[in-house]
């Protein structure tokens, strides 16, 4: 299946990439290649087969429920970009009404 | 009298064992050697000292960062411990050389990429508390391709690694400079970490022993995230025994990662040295011929001859839906990516372009800070998730490596271990693979079964074969070693008989060499 750019613009939109157009263009032609490489897989019968995540039978792994000493604020903060207040700083992500 | 650089980690353990060398000593030559051929100019990181496109073509280039400083002291206190008759770890005094994708307190990482560019990592990943444990002195940070995809390290950010046997080629990749720092002799032992051959592959075009341990045997906390049910840590060494030591001291199970396998993990040193006499070795049928270039072929063919001059049994096996394996493993790897990778948003670490709002500030970031072989394998994985793709793509490659596990175990009910060649060409020049995206995953091909089933796999040197495009230059084959999971220890055992049977030497020969001495 042919990859539009249409599609390419559509997909990065929800990978957050800000591709270029001669990116988009770029892209285009080769996802279609790698895609309809990988669409082999579709040959295989596996309708009745269950699927593998995880080469052993692991059952949820749950720690148990106690406080634990996290990373110092200051440390994990000090790798930031922007921070405010002891806090992440980001853009505004709402929007103010009207 | 033998330069330090050249022993390997056994003989380095024995000498400063019996006094004869220090800590220092050895980790001074390691640093001298750096020094002389990686092109390093300076303690810290190399990205901040010589961009990419300033590093020589007669360097290495296998470090992003060294961190001698701290080696030194690090080197210093084990002489000191050792004069005290302290208890040290098993490979106390060793350097070695660590893949840039997992953290290390303090020193920064980059995973090959500009979106981590000046991350600091204010903890240490757990096999960085193994290693520090064991008294091994980290060097410093190798370079890869970026975020670990790619089959030549040329897609990392701050220049392409070299082959230390033709500096005129790749080493392979991801792991591309750690494999690069074994083979030039600037370290006895590296970390590298296998996604879907990305030390194996390395390990074969460097003339190296690597080894991708048995998932979820060696924790993945602090292992940066490419694609998470099939990312694990592994040794590269220039002897299977070291290969073996250094797993060992990696693998434990570890709480903090949730995927961790509980399961006792065998001895992998107790019965190196048995021998292959009565074992079956299993050809897979489909992970030879067509593809295969002439010279991996010959050396292949006769690795079976010398195993069964070893007094073992070599036998026919199919693995049936190995042909999927590779379109299984681009759809799975690259939709786990596009999930893990999202975390590089321009919040909480790296880098950040502006932009008026968080979604634009979030997109202008990720296409600053990504190159373009993880854009594309982003743009693949989002799209294999995305609403009505996802039971086609994702879910249809899930049951396909079900099938392809299914196949390894009927094969190990015939053989005891499979063997193939672990990549269809020796080292190819820079810059013949990188305008067909397709093309350079065709390099994963005999690599990715076993890491879709998450068996241990290992590559050693089978020997030497001419260059297609050269005949004056001779370069390693890798002979790829798998076996069921959990036994790694039968993997090395088997490995270590075809090693001392054939007498590999892996000092790199040829006109474009690296001198390393006699």
């Amino acid at each position: 299946m042919a990859l539009s750019e249409a599609e390419v613009r559509h997909v990065a939109r929800l990978a957050r990439l800000a591709l270029t157009d001669e990116e988009v263009a770029a892209l285009a032609p080769q996802l279609t290649d790698i895609l309809g490489y990988a669409e082999q897989v579709g040959e295989v019968a596996a309708d009745e087969v269950e699927p593998t995540v995880h080469p052993f039978a692991l059952a949820n792994v749950v720690r148990p429920d106690e406080r634990r000493a996290s990373l110092p604020r200051q440390d994990v903060l000090a790798a930031a970009p922007a921070v405010e207040q002891d806090r992440f700083a980001v853009p505004r992500i709402v929007a103010e009404e009207g | 009298m033998t330069a330090l650089t050249q022993l390997d980690a056994g003989t380095l353990v024995a000498r400063l064992t019996a006094g004869e060398v220090s800590a220092r000593e050895v980790v001074d030559a390691h640093l001298a050697r750096i020094a002389e051929i990686d092109g390093v100019v300076a303690d810290g990181p190399v990205w901040a000292a010589a961009p990419a496109d300033e590093l020589g073509a007669e360097h290495t280039h296998a470090f992003l960062a060294v961190t001698a400083e701290a080696a030194r002291a690090h080197a210093d206190d084990i002489d000191i411990r050792r004069a005290a008759g302290e208890p040290l770890g098993p490979l106390a005094g060793v350097p070695l050389a660590l893949k840039d994708v997992l953290t290390l307190r303090g020193v920064p990482t980059t995973c090959g990429s500009r979106i981590l560019e000046g991350w600091v990592p204010p903890y240490d990943a757990t096999v960085s508390q193994h290693l520090r444990r064991a008294d091994v002195v980290v060097l410093g940070k190798t370079n890869m391709d970026e975020v670990a995809m790619g089959s030549s390290t040329e897609n990392s950010a701050y220049g392409p690694s070299r082959n230390p046997w033709d500096l005129d080629r790749v080493p392979g990749g991801s792991s591309g400079g750690s494999a690069t720092a074994v083979a030039g002799l600037l370290a006895p032992l590296a970390i590298g970490t296998d996604t879907g051959g990305s030390i194996r592959q390395p390990a074969a075009l460097t003339g190296l022993v690597g080894a991708k341990p048995t998932y979820g045997t060696v924790s993945r906390y602090g292992l940066v995230a490419f694609a998470s049910s099939l990312d694990q840590a592994g040794p590269f060494a220039r002897t299977v025994e070291d290969a073996a030591r250094l797993q060992a001291v990696i693998q434990a199970h570890d709480p903090r990662d949730s995927t961790s396998v509980p399961d006792p993990v065998p001895d992998l040193t107790a019965h190196l040295r048995d021998g292959v006499q009565g074992l079956r070795i299993g050809v897979v049928t489909e992970l030879q011929g067509e593809g295969y270039e002439p010279g991996v072929a010959a050396a292949f063919a006769a690795a079976l001859e010398r195993f069964e001059r070893l007094g073992a049994t070599v036998v026919e096996v199919s693995l049936p839906h190995a042909p999927y394996g590779l379109p299984a493993y681009y759809l799975v790897a690259p939709s786990e990516a596009s999930s893990n990778l999202a975390r590089f948003d321009g919040v909480r670490y790296g880098l950040r372009v502006d932009a008026p709002t968080a979604e634009q500030m979030n997109a202008a970031t990720r296409a600053a800070g990504f190159g373009p072989e993880v854009k594309r394998r982003i743009m693949i994985g989002t799209h294999a998730l995305s609403s009505g793709y996802f039971d086609a793509y994702y879910l249809q490659a899930s049951k396909v490596r079900t099938l392809i596990a299914e196949d390894f175990r009927a094969a190990f009910r015939s053989a005891d271990v499979l063997v193939s060649p672990t990549s269809p060409a020796v080292a190819f020049g820079l810059g013949t693979k990188t305008a067909d995206p397709l093309a350079m995953y065709l390099n994963d091909v005999a690599t990715v079964p076993a890491s879709l089933a998450g068996i241990p796999a290992l590559s050693l040197p089978a020997g030497l074969a001419p260059a297609p495009d050269d005949s004056d230059t001779a370069l390693p084959v890798g002979l790829q070693i798998m076996a069921p999971l959990l036994r790694d220890d039968l993997m090395f055992r088997v490995a270590w008989a075809f090693e001392q049977d054939l007498g590999f030497v892996p000092r790199p020969t040829g006109p474009r060499a690296v001198e390393v001495g006699r």
